[in-house]
């Protein structure tokens, strides 16, 4: 599925990344931990509730290129400039980490594990 | 090539920039990307180490044709017991850095798994250096 059927499921606000809603996404890894994140060998996309400028330093070393912040966290202007330096896609829902994923799963994103 | 970075006690909004650094310095050396992706995630657990625990150090970073080396050298309470703390799960992280996304006593073992060489030595009340090596082929 691609970032714009995400964006739709979700209702999803788009912080960064808009011309880029074509990108193909496989995967979901859900986690509020960031060195649970950086152990990850495959990039699928990442939801979170851990909005801060680690959540975009995580995925940037951990080579992951979208990001999903659930329950209406803001990205600040630091991350998104630090995001757009990295070429994300950088999104946020109002919805729980537990509903995020579970809309998710339903539209057939799979987990890595 | 050598390169240096200063770490500052607390400073988590930089943790990260030495590893941002080297990842861009490797890409430019057509170092192959999961080579670089090892390399970053351990750099990176080592700053938010220094960062959370000691009170500032020091990164360096020397990049030879076949191989980079790393040494963070921070000057802090340094770790009583080493093998207690390379034991995933094991953390001693105040609260601010569990908000950051880290101190789940998961940074040791991650650097373990992703270098090919590494020596951590300590002093309690000195501080602590982290040594670590990757191949690149």
């Amino acid at each position: 599925m691609t970032l714009r059927d995400i964006v739709k499921s979700l209702d999803a606000t788009v912080y960064l990344g808009e011309n880029q809603l074509d990108r193909e996404v496989e995967k979901a890894f859900a986690s509020d931990l960031m060195s649970d994140v950086l152990t990850l060998k495959e990039t699928p996309i990442l939801v979170t509730g851990l909005c801060n400028i680690q959540t975009i330093r995580t995925c940037d070393m951990a080579t992951l290129d979208e990001v999903i912040f659930v329950r209406n966290k803001k990205p600040s202007d630091d991350m998104l400039e630090l995001a757009e330096e990295n070429d994300m896609v950088v999104l946020g829902c109002q919805y729980s980490m537990f509903k995020t994923c579970g809309l998710l799963y339903q539209l057939g994103l799979k987990p890595l594990y | 090539m050598h390169q240096e970075y200063t770490v500052v006690e607390g400073d988590f909004v930089n943790a990260g920039t030495a590893s941002s650094s080297v990842k861009k310095t490797l890409k430019q050396l057509n170092v192959n990307p999961q080579v670089i992706k090892r390399v970053v995630v351990a750099l990176y657990e080592a700053e938010v180490n220094a960062i959370a625990h000691a009170y500032g150090g020091k990164v360096s970073v020397d990049i030879d044709s076949d191989k980079i080396r790393m040494v963070v050298a921070d000057k802090g309470p340094g770790i009583p017991d080493i093998a207690l703390a390379m034991k995933e799960g094991y953390s001693t992280a105040r609260p601010e850095v569990r908000d950051m996304g880290f101190g789940a006593g998961m940074g040791l073992p991650n650097m373990q798994k992703n270098v090919d060489k590494l020596n951590v030595t300590s002093e309690v009340g000195v501080g602590t250096t982290v040594e670590m090596e990757v191949n690149f082929v």
